[in-house]
């Protein structure tokens, strides 16, 4: 198909074809980081700015590999010592991306929608590497890829995300890169952790709520359990995290309910110990790693797809 | 006389609108807007009276400042600025304002609007105070434990979208609460800004009750569903039936029973419709926020059968640099008083009420409510069927924060008289308004 997207904002409005298309350029190259030497040419003369107006090492690391990896330059403008945090409007902020013309705007901010407002006001492709609670698509693209990878062809799988779905853009870019392929969605945790929408007949297509744990991984597919936040019981949403690792943990003996040998994800970093048992996350089941690997193919594959010349032969 | 000719014109000739809720942000935020900018925005929505709400820097609370807001509406000579003061001193809800002196000095009403009076006792106080000089307090009935950090309507577009949501309880708890206490002071209590369907009923079973308690709604209210923070663009009575019956159906917090799924059309299926602005404007950005489509529906049965006594525009102008940023930073407001009538016409002519109904609750509604008389010399012409677009520069208001930008509406003032003089000539500038064309 061919690729017609000036941004990766959201993926709740993407075709099937546009997920697979991404996950098919995904395993390209995913032989580009097996070679030798790590590295091809379609982006150099690009500049990718990564743009994280909340700190983040990990996603922000995974695209600068990704860039690097496709020969990209890339500038980094991080919050700490940033304007940012000195009152600097956003759209002072974007004035300035402007004015150094970089050809990708990577970013990260605390405000969901915030991706649109810069995307609005730039000649730049922006990829959105998570927004407040809205959305984090490379995210949810390389949980598909993983999963897929893990499971091949995801139509009638059953998937359990457990945990803190209202406040997670993680939970919602894994619906909607999920369910297209196929997937059934299996939402899990403390009801003041879901939407209420969600939790009230109107949930997404594809999914559905089921807060006893056990219930929901009982012969499901594969398990994604969300980060929870230390805060959330401060805010008065959680009685204890003891009370919630009793109940919406993920134990050896939880995860063997799932089909033999289903996999356990987690898009890190991981509370041990409250959302996940140690022997899980570090277990057969255990796709963590390969999540992290994945996710800097998924990465490579949109400033490619967004930005790229054609050609994948080492220079 | 002129009246009289410009209906043999096919004008709507009636007595000019009373607006019970706007800002005009002066003092304390003139780059907003100014009461010279809000009153002439006023008479080109049709509106010969406003009231001009307390939350300035400072907020009207003392005698000396309501006496300067009327004088300067009277400078600014086009709607006549009838200035609200507050409650409590300084709006911040710990103390009692000099309610009988303000009164005095030509307060209208009081409102500490933008925020509640959280403290149920004071307000009990103040509206047992109030009754003796029967005083009309008005109040923004929203809880604040329950709206929180919220920025829209909680709902399923809230979910999908990522944002923090204000339930429609938070205005239910505190319109239950008002309501309560209205009946056990007997004082006039005016509940502003009216959004949800529960507080609705609760409206029109305590005027059942016999509590003397009246209500308005705002344009974008009765105009706009939550949809619109994520770019949707139709208006209430443009939406589809079967999505709007889903939502109906679905409002209970509770889950559905087989059967109850069974008899539903089918959910919104993914894609969401396709947007046809920007998500995240923060345009729509509004508190109360815009709600559902049965909220909205509640709304217009409410302005039907006189639960709701009036529409009022809540005309929140807000300066570019409060609104240009991240949805969840921007400030709340929409700015109203020029598209309020074009609005209500448009679910007119959808057939949601008829026309008495609509002018009814934009001049002897309001007048009701806030005990004065309708003027013979204030009064304006519209032209139903003008079409007009929503250009920034053809709005007077200072602020331009509306979602309706770009927009081409039907229905238009095109002439206003203050007192017996003309205030603005719009569809009829360079003509004169009398005599043949």
């Amino acid at each position: 198909m061919r690729w017609s997207r000036r941004h990766v904002l959201d993926t709740d409005d993407w075709s099937t074809g546009e997920i697979e298309a991404v996950l098919d350029t995904t395993g390209a190259m995913v032989e580009v980081l097996s070679r030798p030497v790590r590295r091809a040419p379609p982006l150099r003369g690009r500049t990718v700015v990564l743009f994280f107006a909340e700190s983040s090492t990990r996603t922000r690391v995974s695209f600068e590999l990704a860039a690097r990896t496709l020969s990209a330059d890339v500038v980094n403008i991080s919050a700490s010592g940033s304007s940012v945090e000195k009152g600097e409007s956003l759209y002072d902020t974007v004035r300035t991306l402007e004015a150094l013309g970089g050809d990708v705007v990577v970013m990260r901010h605390s405000s969901s929608g915030a991706p649109y407002f810069v995307s609005e006001r730039t000649d730049a492709a922006v990829i959105n590497a998570g927004d407040g609670w809205h959305a984090h698509p490379t995210q949810g693209l390389l949980d598909a890829y993983t999963l897929r990878a893990a499971l091949g062809d995801l139509a009638k799988k059953r998937i359990v995300i457990v945990g803190d779905v209202v406040h997670s853009r993680v939970a919602r870019s894994d619906i909607n890169a999920l369910v297209p392929l196929g997937a059934t969605i299996t939402l899990s945790g403390p009801p003041t952790l879901m939407p209420s929408a969600w939790r009230c007949g109107q949930a997404p297509a594809g999914t559905r709520y089921e807060p006893d744990l056990d219930h929901a991984l009982d012969g499901a597919d594969a398990v994604i359990a969300l980060r929870l936040q230390k805060e959330r019981q401060e805010g008065g949403l959680l009685p204890s995290l003891r009370e919630y690792t009793r109940v919406w943990g993920l134990t050896e003996a939880r995860v063997s309910l799932m089909r033999p040998g289903a996999p356990v994800m987690h898009p890190g970093p991981m509370n041990e110990g409250v959302e996940i048992d140690a022997a899980v996350a570090h277990g057969a089941r255990s796709l963590v790693e390969r999540q992290v690997t994945n996710g800097v193919a998924v990465r490579m594959a949109l400033l490619y797809l967004l930005v790229g010349t054609p050609t994948l032969e080492a220079s | 006389m002129e009246r009289r000719e410009l209906e043999a014109k096919g004008f709507l000739v009636t007595p000019g609108f009373i607006d019970l809720h706007a800002h005009l942000r002066e003092p304390g935020f003139e780059e907003s807007e100014t009461i010279a900018s809000g009153s002439r925005a006023a008479v080109r929505g049709g509106f010969t009276t406003i009231c001009a709400m307390a939350n300035t820097e400072p907020a009207i609370d003392s005698p000396g400042l309501v006496a300067e807001v009327i004088a300067r509406g009277r400078a600014a000579a086009a709607a006549r600025v009838l200035p609200i003061a507050t409650i409590t001193r300084g709006r911040a809800g710990r103390e009692l304002a000099d309610l009988i002196e303000l009164a005095a000095a030509g307060a209208i009403a009081f409102s500490d609007d933008g925020s509640p009076v959280d403290d149920a006792r004071l307000f009990r106080h103040a509206l047992e105070y109030a009754r003796t000089k029967d005083l009309l307090i008005i109040e923004h009935a929203q809880d604040m434990t329950l709206s929180a950090k919220g920025v829209m309507h909680e709902g399923v577009v809230s979910a999908r979208l990522g944002l923090p949501g204000i339930p429609s309880a938070a205005e239910e708890v505190a319109v239950a609460r008002d309501i309560a206490i209205a009946e056990m002071t007997g004082a006039r209590l005016h509940l502003t800004h009216i959004s949800t369907r529960g507080a609705i009923a609760s409206i029109r079973d305590a005027k059942s009750r016999g509590i003397r308690i009246t209500c308005d709604v705002t344009p974008h209210h009765l105009a706009m569903t939550d949809d619109w923070v994520a770019g949707v663009r139709e208006f209430a009575w443009e939406r589809d039936g079967s999505r709007a019956r889903v939502e109906t159906a679905t409002k209970a917090n509770a889950p559905l029973s087989e059967s109850e799924r069974a008899r539903l059309p089918e959910r919104e299926s993914r894609p969401a419709p396709t947007p046809r602005a920007t998500l995240y404007d923060s345009a729509t950005k509004v508190n109360p926020p815009l709600r559902g489509w049965s909220d909205v529906r509640a709304l217009w049965d409410g302005l039907v059968d006189g639960t709701v006594d009036a529409i009022a525009t809540d005309h929140a102008p807000h300066v570019s640099v409060r609104k240009d940023v991240e949805f969840d930073q921007a400030a709340f407001g929409i700015s109203g008083l020029e598209t309020a009538l074009s609005l209500v016409l448009g679910g007119m002519n959808a057939g949601w009420c008829d026309r008495d109904t609509v002018i009814r609750a934009l001049t002897s509604g309001p007048a009701r409510v806030l005990g004065i008389p309708i003027r013979d010399d204030d009064w304006i012409a519209i032209d139903l069927d003008a079409e007009w677009t929503v250009a920034a520069d053809a709005l007077d208001s200072l602020s331009k924060n509306t979602p309706l930008l770009e927009r081409r509406l039907r229905g238009r003032v095109v002439y206003a008289v203050v007192g017996g003089q003309a205030r603005y000539e719009g569809g009829l500038r360079g003509a004169s308004p009398v005599g043949s064309r």
